[in-house]
């Protein structure tokens, strides 16, 4: 037994000990505990049930086991230390030998392809030491094309059993791919996997784009483009060419939007002059509303998860700070009080928390709040990280870093709400601006 | 040998003054043309276009001076910045075919939107001042750019500062928005 699993079993039975309940349960990582050791997981490759499906299997359940592997939770036996060899789906499981190598749990799980070219994975999950099956077995099938998401599918099952929580890992990200130098910066909107896999490009990068945002239902993208030589919103479908421009008329430059968790509202900035207010539209009409009237720099707004409130940055102090106001706009309740400027805050999927930026002694740090701005916790520290975005389920913020000096470059990071678990995401390109879209 | 470096800040300055150039926000290390350095070198008098015509954008961008800087996240103008709008007043009065949009830019110490509005205070308190000192606001336009084309890419003070600015960019033809 390495010392590692032994302080994780350690730390189960202290748990058990205290919670004797809790050894009728299923076996269940609690990431609210604070874990430190992840959980050591058996993922043998998954069985080929039909010739051609050998190499969708291999790379399917190499997917499972790097989903949750990234997440800091789990552990992978190496497979090399595996005593059991699954060669049949349907074969009883020898605990034992799965016992012997500390395995918590077990995922096995199979591949085939039909005659219409569709690649069909189902899978199980076991809890290796209570000698059962953690739910049920499921099937899922894409074409070949999809075989990613099988492996994703399948992940967010392990994940959401063992944890508790909601899945997020066959979910997309909307974001800006960077090449060149600083001072010719070529930037165009992508949209990849988000483990940064599969990136296909919507625009490309003869003006400037900045801060693509999902739509809830992650079929439309909103950013902001310099096409016409000036800041204006535009709106495209996810799949199509075109884009086109939302009409803000009344201002000379209009950015940073955002959609309202129903899709049919679009809250963004406009500039008039030298004030830049909080402005809202309705998508189907293209009625428009302005919600702040400070002469103050108001921007950055994000819904809260029911839709009834608007959080947002301004300077109306004297410095950024945040501030939370009505769906509808009125009077606003600064939340940010901590040393520093804080900016970008994005209201969590579950509602519970803020994310933001915040500026303080000349380094850049990514932080969350509850939404009364009670119990700041940075999460990171750099020279320059900016732009949270929330996965789904509100367990990960994924934001840009950029590097100092002449040869600074961008890219995308991911951070879980602990604060753990720091990982860059592997994109082709530099990249920035990231939008995490729903679950599939 | 003794020509050709000015030959060539000839060519950059003709380059750099044209309001199409892809330089324009400012490095000035645009190419020129064969054309123009051939009229350099048969014309006795000022030539027309050159930074030495002071009807010429080159003579705007250079002489006049065609931007000015700020402090840290401010957006007042400097009684330095005020004689070099001055200037850019008065040359926009006398040269009333051109319109001008001003660009502001911020350094990178700050988050992406709030650098666009910060850029867009920049350019409007230029744009103010010039309409002060009576050129017509429909012949200025303002524009933003944050912290997406910085001129100097250290990140240092001595490039931030260079960067924190607002340039007024001059434009032969009509303004589309």
């Amino acid at each position: 037994m390495t010392r590692r699993a032994m302080m994780w079993l350690m730390m189960v039975l202290g748990l058990l000990a205290a919670v004797p309940a809790m050894a009728q349960g299923p076996l269940r990582l609690e990431i609210d505990r604070g874990i430190v050791e992840p959980m050591p997981i058996a993922i043998p490759a998954f069985v080929a049930e039909t010739p051609g499906a050998e190499q969708y299997a291999q790379d399917i359940s190499r997917v499972v086991a790097e989903d949750l592997v990234n997440t800091g939770l789990f552990r992978e036996i190496p497979r090399d230390a595996h005593i059991s060899r699954v060669s049949t789906f349907a074969a009883p499981v020898q605990f034992a030998d799965w016992k012997a190598v500390n395995a918590q749990a077990l995922i096995t799980g199979a591949v085939s392809t039909d005659s219409a070219g569709r690649v069909v994975v189902k899978f199980r999950a076991w809890d290796v030491f209570a000698e059962r099956e953690l739910g049920e077995g499921m099937q899922f099938a894409s074409s070949a094309d999809g075989w990613r998401r099988l492996g994703h599918k399948v992940a967010d099952q392990v994940y959401s059993r063992l944890t508790g929580e909601q899945p997020y890992f066959d979910s997309r990200v909307v974001f800006v791919s960077e090449t060149g130098p600083k001072d010719q910066r070529q930037k165009r909107l992508g949209v990849m996997d988000y483990d940064g896999a599969n990136v296909q490009y919507l625009t490309d990068s003869a003006s400037i784009v900045l801060a693509p945002r999902f739509s809830p239902n992650g079929n439309q993208v909103l950013y902001t483009s310099y096409v016409t030589g000036f800041p204006r919103i535009h709106i495209l479908d996810v799949g199509a060419v075109q884009s086109r421009i939302i009409e803000t008329t009344g201002g000379e430059m209009s950015f940073a939007p955002r959609f309202s968790p129903d899709g049919r509202m679009v809250v963004y900035s406009m500039t008039q002059g030298s004030n830049t207010d909080i402005w809202a539209m309705d998508v189907a009409s293209g009625a428009t509303r302005r919600l702040t009237d400070s002469p103050a720099i108001e921007t950055a707004p994000s819904f809260s998860p029911d839709g009834s409130r608007i959080v947002f940055e301004s300077d109306r102090s004297g410095s950024q700070q945040l501030y939370v106001m009505s769906a509808g706009g009125g009077e606003a309740a600064r939340i940010s009080f901590g040393e520093g400027r804080y900016g970008t805050p994005v209201w969590s999927p579950r509602g519970d928390r803020i994310a933001f930026t915040k500026q303080n002694k000349g380094r850049f740090h990514i932080g969350v709040m509850n939404v009364d701005g009670s119990e700041e916790r940075l999460l990171t520290a750099s020279f320059l990280d900016e732009g949270p975005t929330w996965a789904p389920n509100g367990r990960v913020i994924m934001f840009t870093r950029e590097t100092q000096g002449a040869q600074g470059a961008s890219a995308l990071y991911s951070v879980d709400i602990s604060g753990r678990n720091l990982r860059r995401v592997r994109t082709p390109a530099g990249a920035s601006d990231p939008s995490w879209g729903p679950l599939q | 040998m003794k020509h050709l470096p000015k030959a060539l800040m000839l060519m950059a300055a003709l380059a750099a003054g044209a309001c199409t150039n892809a330089n324009r926000f400012g490095n000035g290390s645009g190419s020129g043309n064969d054309a123009s350095m051939n009229n350099a070198g048969v014309t006795s008098g000022v030539l027309p276009g050159s930074v030495d015509d002071p009807t010429s954008s080159a003579y705007f961008q250079q002489r006049v001076g065609d931007r000015v800087l700020f402090a840290v996240d401010q957006s007042t103008l400097s009684p330095e910045a005020r004689a070099t709008l001055d200037g850019q007043a008065q040359w926009l009065l006398t040269n009333s075919d051109y319109m001008a949009v001003i660009e502001g830019h911020a350094d990178e110490q700050g988050t992406r939107e709030y650098n666009i509005a910060l850029g867009g205070r920049r350019a409007n308190a230029v744009k103010e001042y010039l309409i002060s000192k009576g050129v017509s606001a429909n012949r200025l336009n303002q524009v933003s750019y944050g912290k997406e084309r910085p001129l100097e890419i250290c990140s240092a003070e001595a490039c931030y500062a260079k960067n924190r600015r607002a340039v007024t960019v001059l434009a032969a033809g009509g303004l589309t928005s």
